[in-house]
């Protein structure tokens, strides 16, 4: 609309929606809150919690007693890894699908999202024998191998749909000019598909940190994620909710960082174009 | 501007990703399947083969009836508190104020909390009956605390994973809001149409597909809800909250029932289609991608 | 140099054959349109010589040597693209210098070669700019510019003036046919617009459904189409045809007459009413209904001054009225 709110509904309407995003959003600033109080403090009532004192025991507690920096670490290697895998098999394939569609490339794509819809426990008894049997399980490489194979077809698809917003007409100028496929990868498709690939990229880390079943499943400590580490806390001995603050925090924000910049690539993966 | 040699590299291309989600989705569904048909457990060696008995077992298992009321109600409950939920703060976010960026990053951050933060946090900050805010607040209105765990525990989860996805349909629906033709409505409104029957004709039906996209998108991945109930209730008290998937995991790993706990897999897997036709059959008309 | 055959060349889209079958040879240094309606298979023809579709059947000759199997970048031929496609993320000077690279020059003598493309197209002060900061007659001159520098055996134009405004259009259509007539190199060009064939064709080749209606020069269009296809689509405002016992008369199933070749006056052969009449000041353009005949539209001098309403009579210049056959060819 063309014609100005009125200033006192628009500071109306930035009341109420300022009202219901902290509301929403409440849980998460008062872990971030709770996370500086020592546990003594933590578990008292609203107000005497926040006017008790601000510390950072609670964090150098959580980092001493478990083995933080581990459970930390495998969440990178695991989501950053994932991703980078998923990534090398899904570029030639969105990029095959783009550019050389076929009659069957669609079916193709649709089928491979199907994929995704499987119920994770239809699988879970064989892939738990499988890794056992192998010795794959609580190690980095048999998680990586599962949280690449469970986001692939997003991967993919989302590749898919960058791919197919660069013009063709500009890898064919480079035909014309020349350049065989290599060249063509290297100084045209690339560049135009940094962008794209970066974004599938972001949303995949997003979606592998937060993955919650099989990284429950299939760990104990060794290759243990920050997903198990804070499962550990649902059966805690003494006072641990400043524990479980930081630990929280410590966990979740990488990834609310990453999150607010990623908005527009979590409409186009998850919702499979079907909204624009 | 495919050529033949074009079109062979595509093939070999394609080939990694099709091989190993065709795998992916046959090899282990069909152990699964094989396993379903033996009386195999983890504790007691041999294997024998033992029909349909799995089935029967895990189908007249009264924990079954349950788990399945359990699933569709949690599935429910969070796709109603969603959707409505969802609409109605995508309008809220459509309107012009001050600071919306940063309105927005809040109501999407709950969706990017992991699964296990969340419901921790919940349980314990929250719903906790003595060291909760929900427990303060009541004492601190003359109230006695309620337990949300033990006596509302599906209801507690449910609200635990609606919070955690109503940022999602909130992002999706306020999406599909902002491509809404304004010309369309301008054209309304010269036509004489006011707010409500603009919100009727015009609004309503742009939103339908979004709606639609999202109770899709959401089902998939509601009806695996594991890790909440793993760190809340562990599927109680009784199984008040266990769901088909919780279901199988507890015949599967805790009671090392292999045989039994693939029968679990098969029928969670079936189940999983009918609800997926079920929905693609009510739906699908709304979506023609 | 520059010398193309098309033999017996097909090309099907699964079922459908979009060229069922064409021959044709352009000559070195020609600029050779391809004109037709959307969906005439011109821009398929233009790809299969570039090399950016394969031929179902059929060979391609560039001179002399048989070229079907060749991939684009071994044919030797630069093509404009209609988007212009230049490389988003590199800048003009890279652009115009990318088939340089490609080609393996020593990147002092392809720099000359930029600079040298660059002052015949005026894009000396862009050389540095991105696509993105450019207008879209700059960017038309980047991509002929990256297809000079490359000394092209032939350049393949895909309708490089649709995305322009009609003034600009006007400009560049005149700089090309200034650059054919300086470098001399064999241009095929397509257009839907015959104003453009007409203007800048040594040869024009006029297709329908992946036919060649006709090829020849565009007076010979003009003054002599083959069938009524050609004399419809050649020549604006369109030739009137007239069917029925008027072109019986004449011995003919249809008879054509152009607009311009229609005198007017209060008595004639033909006697009508004026529907609409358009006056721009150097022309008057008259629609006129006439009786037992039809509509007939006619081209006059600025000076012709009917309006709606007034009775009218039409002469046709006999010896530029065209007879048409029962099967739409021209009779002789």
């Amino acid at each position: 609309m063309a014609r100005k709110a009125s200033t006192a509904k628009k500071a109306f309407v930035t009341l109420a929606a300022w009202s219901v995003g902290i509301l929403i959003c409440f849980p998460i600033l008062w872990t971030i809150l709770m996370s500086f109080k020592s546990e003594a403090d933590a578990v008292k009532a609203p107000f005497a919690m926040l006017s008790s004192a601000w510390t950072l025991d609670s964090y150098a507690e959580v980092q001493e007693r478990s083995i933080y920096g581990r459970y930390f670490m495998n969440s990178v290697v695991l989501s950053v890894g994932s991703t980078l895998m998923a990534l090398v098999i899904a570029i030639p394939a969105a990029w095959s699908m783009a550019f050389v569609p076929g009659k069957r490339t669609k079916d193709l794509l649709m089928w491979m999202l199907s994929t995704k819809m499987m119920p994770a426990v239809g699988v879970l008894i064989p892939m738990y024998l499988m890794f056992r049997d192998a010795g794959l399980l609580d190690t980095q490489i048999g998680l990586l191998i599962i949280l690449t194979l469970i986001n692939l077809p997003i991967v993919v698809w989302m590749l898919y749909t960058y791919f197919k917003e660069i013009p063709v007409e500009i890898l064919e100028a480079s035909r014309m000019d020349g350049a065989n496929m290599w060249s063509e990868i290297v100084h045209v498709l690339t560049p135009m598909a940094v962008p794209g690939i970066a974004s599938t990229l972001l949303l995949n880390i997003i979606l592998t940190w937060n993955e919650a079943f099989w990284t429950l499943q299939l760990t104990t400590s060794d290759a243990a994620p920050l997903t198990q580490f804070i499962a550990g806390f649902s059966s805690p001995q003494g006072l641990f909710y400043a524990k479980l603050s930081a630990a929280s925090t410590m966990a979740i924000a990488p990834i609310l960082i990453l999150g607010w910049f990623s908005q527009k690539q979590l409409v186009r993966g998850l919702t499979f174009g079907a909204v624009k | 501007m495919a050529t033949q040699q074009s079109r062979a590299l595509a093939r070999i291309m394609v080939s990694p990703a099709v091989i190993l989600l065709f795998l992916w989705m046959i090899v282990p569904l069909m152990m699964t399947l094989y396993f379903s048909f033996l009386r195999y457990n983890l504790l007691t060696p041999g294997t024998s083969f033992a029909g349909f008995d799995n089935y029967y077992y895990f189908l007249t298992n009264p924990a079954f009836f349950a788990a399945l009321i359990n699933t569709l109600t949690l599935v429910l409950g969070v796709l109603v508190i969603t959707v409505f939920g969802g609409v109605a703060l995508a309008l809220l976010l459509d309107l012009p104020f001050w600071g919306q960026g940063i309105v927005r990053i809040m109501v999407i951050s709950p969706f990017f909390v992991m699964p296990t933060v969340a419901a921790l946090v919940w349980k314990n900050f929250f719903f906790n009956p003595v060291n909760g805010m929900f427990a303060h607040l009541a004492r601190n209105l003359g109230l006695k605390p309620y337990d949300f765990l033990a006596q509302a525990p599906l209801a507690s989860i449910i609200g635990i994973v609606a919070w955690a996805w109503l940022p999602f349909s909130t992002l999706i629906l306020l999406t599909a809001l902002q491509s809404l033709d304004r010309e369309q409505q301008e054209a309304a409104e010269m036509d004489g149409a006011s707010w409500l029957s603009r919100f009727r004709y015009l609004t309503i039906p742009h939103l339908t597909r979004a709606i639609t996209v999202v109770i899709l998108i959401q089902t998939i991945f509601l009806l695996s809800v594991f890790a909440e109930i793993l760190v809340t209730t562990n599927g109680g008290p009784g199984t008040a909250t266990t769901n088909i998937t919780f279901l199988v995991y507890a015949q599967s790993l805790l009671s090392y029932d292999v045989g039994g706990g693939s029968a679990g897999g098969i029928i969670a897997v079936v189940l999983a289609n009918i609800v997926a036709i079920f929905l693609m059959r009510m739906i699908g008309k709304n979506l023609d991608a | 140099m520059g010398q193309i055959t098309l033999k017996s060349v097909r090309k099907s889209f699964g079922e459908v054959d979009v060229i069922p079958s064409i021959d044709l040879q352009i000559n070195d240094g020609e600029f050779v349109v391809f004109v037709g309606p959307s969906g005439c298979g011109k821009s398929t023809l233009l790809r299969l010589i570039a090399g950016l579709e394969d031929t179902t059947s059929g060979v391609i000759q560039i001179d002399g040597k048989d070229a079907t199997d060749l991939p684009p970048a071994k044919r030797g031929l630069a093509m404009v693209f209609q988007s212009y496609a230049l490389y988003p993320h590199m800048s003009v000077r890279k652009n115009i210098a990318f088939p340089l690279k490609m080609a393996g020059m020593d990147p002092e003598v392809a720099a000359k070669k930029v600079e040298a493309a660059a002052k015949v197209l005026n894009l000396g002060s862009y050389l540095d700019r991105k696509p993105g900061q450019l207008s879209g007659g700059q960017r038309q001159r980047v991509a002929i510019g990256r297809a000079i520098v490359r000394e092209p055996a032939a350049f393949l134009f895909d309708e490089p003036l649709s995305n322009l405004d009609a003034a600009l259009r006007v400009n560049m259509r005149q700089e090309i046919s200034e650059l054919h007539q300086s470098l001399k190199t064999t241009m095929i060009y397509v257009t839907h617009d015959q104003v453009e064939a007409m203007t800048m064709a040594d040869k024009i080749v006029v297709l329908n459904a992946g036919r060649i209606e006709q090829v020849g020069s565009p007076l010979d269009l003009y003054h002599s189409p083959a069938n009524i296809f050609v004399a419809g689509f050649i020549g604006s405002p369109k030739m009137n045809l007239v069917e029925g016992a008027e072109a019986a008369k004449h011995g003919a199933t249809t008879i054509g007459i152009r607009p311009e070749h229609l005198d007017v006056g209060d008595t004639g052969n033909w006697i009508g009413t004026v529907g609409l009449s358009e006056h721009l000041g150097s022309d008057t353009f008259l629609k006129i209904n006439v009786d037992s005949v039809g509509i007939i539209n006619v081209r006059g001098d600025g000076d012709v001054k009917y309006r709606h309403g007034d009775r009218i009579a039409l002469t046709p210049q006999m010896d530029k009225l065209h007879r048409f056959g029962a099967d739409g060819k021209a009779l002789t």
